[in-house]
């Protein structure tokens, strides 16, 4: 498996992204840009020009009309996919850390930084799909701040105007957006912050990676933990195979101190864990800092990773990916 | 209410307190001394007999006054009854009057006995009739080798990690657990004993031994402050070194198990294994300043392969032996030679030790003596030059001490002696320099001990050799040489290239050849399986390289046992194996069975990723734990085989068909373990399936409730339109 060295960032990547069909990858990263490629051979599409500052964080709809990104010159933007032009353009006090569409992408939550006297606030949008896309309505829908410890990631479950949040203190709860409420929750989650959340494909459940070196898959509905995978390194990142019954780690030890420490015990490598059986099958080794974002192809053809070490590196599976049962003929469902 | 309270404090019981805090007077007579043998006078001699005892007494420490002697009278005579009583002012002073004065002649016919009054108090009650002590019990002692008897035949080893030991079985993956898990505290480190029997624990305090299935305490060695030990081959002694010397303090235990007074300053202890005693100590530091820093050799006592001598070196001087178990000197007289540097005693060969076994069954254990076909013991000395006299490596037999054969080398800066283990070879490493002694190169000179007269060889080579090694029970050796300019001024990130060779005697001309070279290497080790045949090459102690290369050297030959008759190539059977790495490597071992090779990276040498692995001897890594403050690894050794040759053969020749038994064994083990797990893989799965049906359902019903998704879906089917262009594609290239 020789993956597709993707160079286009001056600094260290901070979220990638597959739109639905998997033929894009958007990239974002500390140096302000936003990239999209095409997944196949690595060529960049083009850029997403306009923000100042860190994009923290990008999501595509499910047609790959409209993305949204955060970043930490305190603005949300509505970008036309196709054309690289920004539609809509929101500012906040506060930098955007988090964003997500709704399963129908008639919405878009954000979670904006705890700073400067200011809460961790989420608010949720309504997008208008009439039209060219510019006409947005500049108040959010809904808009609360969670009290207790902020939250770092969310997405919309599939209960409408439910969503899920994870949090610095390891914390993982549902919100109602429309009251603010915290339906349910779960304090013990994790040990320490959560660093990723991403969806199964029919939302029903969610795999989230933290900073206590375990990620976890709940269950969206009751928040119960199903299955735990313990790694030896702070995970910056998890994500789900689909078709296959795998799930992807990223971390590698913080960023301030891989300087001194050596490859050898960097542990910077993407661990393929059985989702079932919670045993490591597999290592894939390349980047030469921590792995702080990873996205698989939702076709379960390849995955990307994105590092501190600023590369994204496109993998494409070889055919005995495929072929191989490690665990001999078990059906598992996806 | 107050008042209630004072009464009942009348009431309180106060005897526990009381009892609590009572003080306790001093009414032990531990102070008095009787004295016994003052010369009989009469009343007018007595002022003066009574000051001369106290200035006796006050030469030795004993401070008396001569008024507090008491001397009775017996009135009816008018004399003295010539004894006296003491009254010391402190029970010390009564140990140190008993140690001092005790047979402490007074004049010509007096001499003193002294003891003290509550003892003569006893003696004078003692019961005088015999009572037959009660017959203790007789506790059947563990067996010791109790390893040996597992059912797998596995061997085991000890971990040392942080100040956690821990024994382990190793077999197949299925197989390898932890045997024990001793609770020892504060020690320095932990030695197996050269048969295996038991492991030695060296604690601030001296020595203990551990063994038998239950691990129980078997022995102590009280040696303070020791920091080296060593068995003796046959386990039959032990040696301890520690750089303090022996203080045998004020009222210390005493006994043959302890240092007496006259052990203090050495600093060498030799001790009967099996009963604790304390046979001799000697002084590593005899007529040269004990702070002189020349390095101190160890093992400092070396030891006759039989058990039967230990000789020790006064280097430039003599070799002084001693016979066991008296530790006296042998015949009263050491070896002289002088400026002698370095001996070695000849091992025995497994041949040589089932004769002499043969030997001691056919004596009935009768302390006859030896028949002449016994091999004697040998030892191998050598000289440097001085002035006009060459420098010399000589062979000698013990207890004959007879010159067997002298081989006289020039221009030699140092040697280095190596037996094989059979005793059928030495190989002298001679590091010899040019004529400007600018330059270093390397001679061996092989001694072929088995034969008439015997006849030596010498293998001429231009670099250093580095590292030399025979092939156990082998007629092959190994050697590390380097030409490097760095050699010699080791730096941080240096690592020295080397060359690999190894020689085989050739039989047709009875002569060592070279077999094949290994060029451009970094190993700096050679570990030869004790089974010979395989061996791995490791270069141990570098911060870059840590390379490990496994190499057989009979790969064309199906059974070892049949190597006689050879007519391949020459050298042509060495094959690589395999080459792994194990990063900073800092020790490098074999099972005793040469099945298995272990590699650790100590914590006392570096804190880079601690740690152990085995590999069986292809290469292939079984096992690896990465643990930090690890320290120690060492494999249990075991005892030579109790099989005769005939049995041994048998055994190989049947091989096929022991293998089959143990191949359905391991199938046997291997499909139970896997349907184990295979059902507990089997819940999860089914677990998780259910959970995923529950949940897909739900998702089905919610859908089915908000259509506003549905529409969505359908237009999904952008898959079904890519195929179909596809398809056409093809048909135009038909076209």
């Amino acid at each position: 498996m020789k993956p597709i060295l993707l160079q286009g960032h001056e600094r260290s990547l901070t979220q990638i992204k597959f739109n639905a069909e998997g033929d894009l990858l958007f990239s974002c990263s500390k140096d302000h840009i936003i990239n999209v490629w095409y997944s196949h051979n690595g060529e960049r599409l083009g850029t997403y020009d306009g923000h100042n500052g860190t994009v923290w964080t990008v999501d595509v709809d499910s047609e790959s009309k409209y993305m949204i990104s955060g970043a930490a010159d305190n603005m949300l933007k509505l970008w036309a996919v196709a054309t690289g032009k920004c539609l809509y353009t929101w500012e906040f006090p506060t930098a955007v850390k988090r964003v997500s569409f709704s399963h129908d992408d008639k919405q878009v939550v954000c979670i904006t930084e705890q700073r400067m006297g200011y809460q961790s606030t989420i608010r949720v949008f309504n997008i208008s799909r009439e039209g060219d896309g510019k006409n947005q309505s500049k108040e959010p829908a809904y808009i609360f701040s969670p009290i207790g410890s902020k939250a770092t990631v969310c997405a919309f479950t599939p209960v409408n105007n439910v969503i899920i949040t994870g949090h610095e203190s390891g914390k993982v709860a549902l919100f109602n957006v429309k009251s603010g409420e915290e339906v349910n929750n779960n304090e013990r989650a994790h040990g320490d912050a959560v660093t990723d959340l991403q969806l199964s494909k029919d939302r029903t459940y969610c795999i989230t990676s933290s900073k206590d070196k375990c990620a976890r898959i709940h269950d969206t509905k009751t928040l119960m933990v199903i299955k735990t995978y313990t790694t030896e390194t702070p995970l910056n990142s998890a994500a789900l195979a689909p078709t296959k019954p795998y799930v992807l780690l990223g971390g590698g030890q913080e960023a301030m101190s891989v300087t001194t420490t050596s490859l050898r015990q960097g542990k910077f490598e993407t661990r393929f864990w059985h989702k079932v059986f919670e045993e490591e099958v597999g290592r894939v080794k390349g980047h030469f800092g921590p792995i702080n974002t990873i996205a698989v192809h939702p076709a379960g053809t390849g995955y990307a990773s994105g590092g501190e070490d600023g590369f994204v590196r496109m993998h494409h599976f070889d055919e005995s990916y495929f072929r191989a049962k490690p665990y001999g003929d078990v059906e598992i469902d996806d | 209410m107050p008042g209630t309270l004072l009464d009942n404090a009348d009431d309180i019981d106060y005897s526990d307190i009381e009892a609590k805090y009572q003080v306790e007077y001093d009414d032990s007579l531990d102070n008095t001394i009787v004295v016994d043998g003052v010369p009989v006078i009469d009343k007018g001699k007595l002022e003066k007999l009574l000051t001369k005892l106290s200035k006796e007494f006050g030469k030795k420490g004993v401070l008396v006054k001569p008024d507090e002697i008491h001397m009775p009278w017996d009135e009816s005579s008018g004399k003295s009854k010539g004894y006296a009583f003491i009254d010391l002012r402190s029970v010390e002073d009564a140990n140190l009057a008993l140690a001092t004065m005790n047979d402490h002649p007074f004049d010509a016919r007096h001499r003193f006995k002294v003891n003290r009054f509550t003892d003569i108090e006893n003696f004078a009650t003692l019961d005088e009739t015999y009572v037959e002590p009660p017959d203790e019990e007789y506790v059947p002692r563990e067996h010791l080798r109790a390893w040996l008897t597992d059912p797998q035949g596995r061997d085991q080893y000890v971990t040392y990690r942080g100040e956690e030991v821990e024994i382990y079985w190793h077999g197949k993956p299925s197989q390898s657990e932890l045997a024990h898990k001793p609770e020892w505290k504060d020690f320095l480190y932990v030695a197996w004993s050269p048969l295996g029997t038991c492991i030695a624990t060296i604690h601030r305090q001296g020595v203990r031994l551990w063994g038998g299935p239950s691990w129980k305490h078997q022995q102590r060695f009280a040696h303070p402050l020791v920091k080296l030990i060593e068995f003796s081959p046959c386990e039959q002694y032990i040696v301890s070194w520690s750089n303090e010397p022996i203080v045998v303090p004020e009222g210390a235990q005493q006994g043959p198990q302890f240092f007496s007074p006259e052990d203090e300053g050495n600093n060498l202890a030799v001790w009967d294994a099996k009963t604790g005693d304390l046979l001799r100590t000697f002084s590593t530091h005899d007529g040269e300043a004990p702070t002189s820093k020349k390095q101190m050799q160890w093992p400092a006592l070396k030891w006759s392969p039989d058990d039967k001598f230990v000789g020790r070196i006064t280097p430039g001087q003599m070799i002084s032996v001693y016979e066991l178990p008296s530790m006296g000197l042998h015949e009263k007289k050491s070896i002289k030679i002088e400026g002698v540097v370095d001996f070695e005693w000849c091992p025995l060969g497994d041949k040589d030790k089932a004769e002499a076994a043969k030997e001691r069954a056919a004596n009935g254990g009768s302390a006859s003596q030896p028949q002449k076909k016994l091999r004697p013991n040998m030892l191998a000395y050598w000289t440097p030059e001085v002035a006009n006299q060459p420098a010399r490596v000589t062979l000698l037999n013990f207890p004959g001490r007879e010159i067997l054969r002298q081989k006289n080398l020039f221009n030699v800066t140092e040697c280095k002696l190596y037996w094989q283990n059979q005793g059928d070879f030495l190989c002298v490493k001679v590091d010899r320099h040019t004529k400007t002694k600018k330059s270093i190169f390397c001679n061996l000179e092989i001694f072929r001990v088995r034969e008439k007269d015997y006849p030596v060889e010498v293998v001429e080579l231009k670099d250093t050799v580095m590292e030399f090694s025979w092939e156990p029970k082998g007629e092959r050796f190994a050697l590390v040489s380097s030409s490097d300019p760095n050699l010699g001024n080791p730096g941080p990130g240096i690592t020295i290239k080397t060359d690999v060779s190894f020689y085989q005697l050739e039989r047709a001309k009875n002569d060592f050849k070279l077999l094949r070279t290994l060029p451009n290497r970094t190993s700096n080790a050679i570990r030869w399986s004790p089974r010979g045949r395989h061996v791995v090459l490791a270069t141990v102690g570098s911060s870059t390289k840590s390379e490990l290369e496994f190499w057989d050297l009979d790969f064309n030959i199906e059974d070892t046992g049949r190597k006689e008759g050879q007519t391949t190539e020459w050298g042509s059977g060495i094959q690589l194996l395999g080459t792994s790495d194990h990063y900073g490597v800092t020790d490098v071992e074999w099972d005793p069975s040469g099945r298995y090779l272990a590699t650790s990276a100590s914590a006392w040498t570096h804190t880079l990723e601690n740690g152990y692995a085995i590999w069986d001897f292809r290469g292939q890594e079984i096992v690896k734990q990465i643990l930090d403050r690890f320290k120690q690894f060492i494999w249990r050794p075991r005892p030579p085989t109790l099989l005769a040759k005939e049995q041994q053969r048998t055994v190989r020749k049947n091989l096929r068909e022991y293998s089959k038994t143990f191949d359905e064994e391991d199938a046997a083990e291997e499909s139970n373990v896997s349907a184990e797990l295979i059902a507990h893989r089997k819940r999860l799965v089914d677990e998780w399936n259910a959970w995923r049906a529950l949940r897909t359902k739900e998702f089905a019903e919610e859908q089915k409730r908000g259509p506003s998704k549905k529409r969505n879906e359908e237009k999904e089917e952008i898959e079904v339109w890519l195929d179909e262009l596809i398809e056409q594609i093809e048909e135009e290239v038909v076209e």
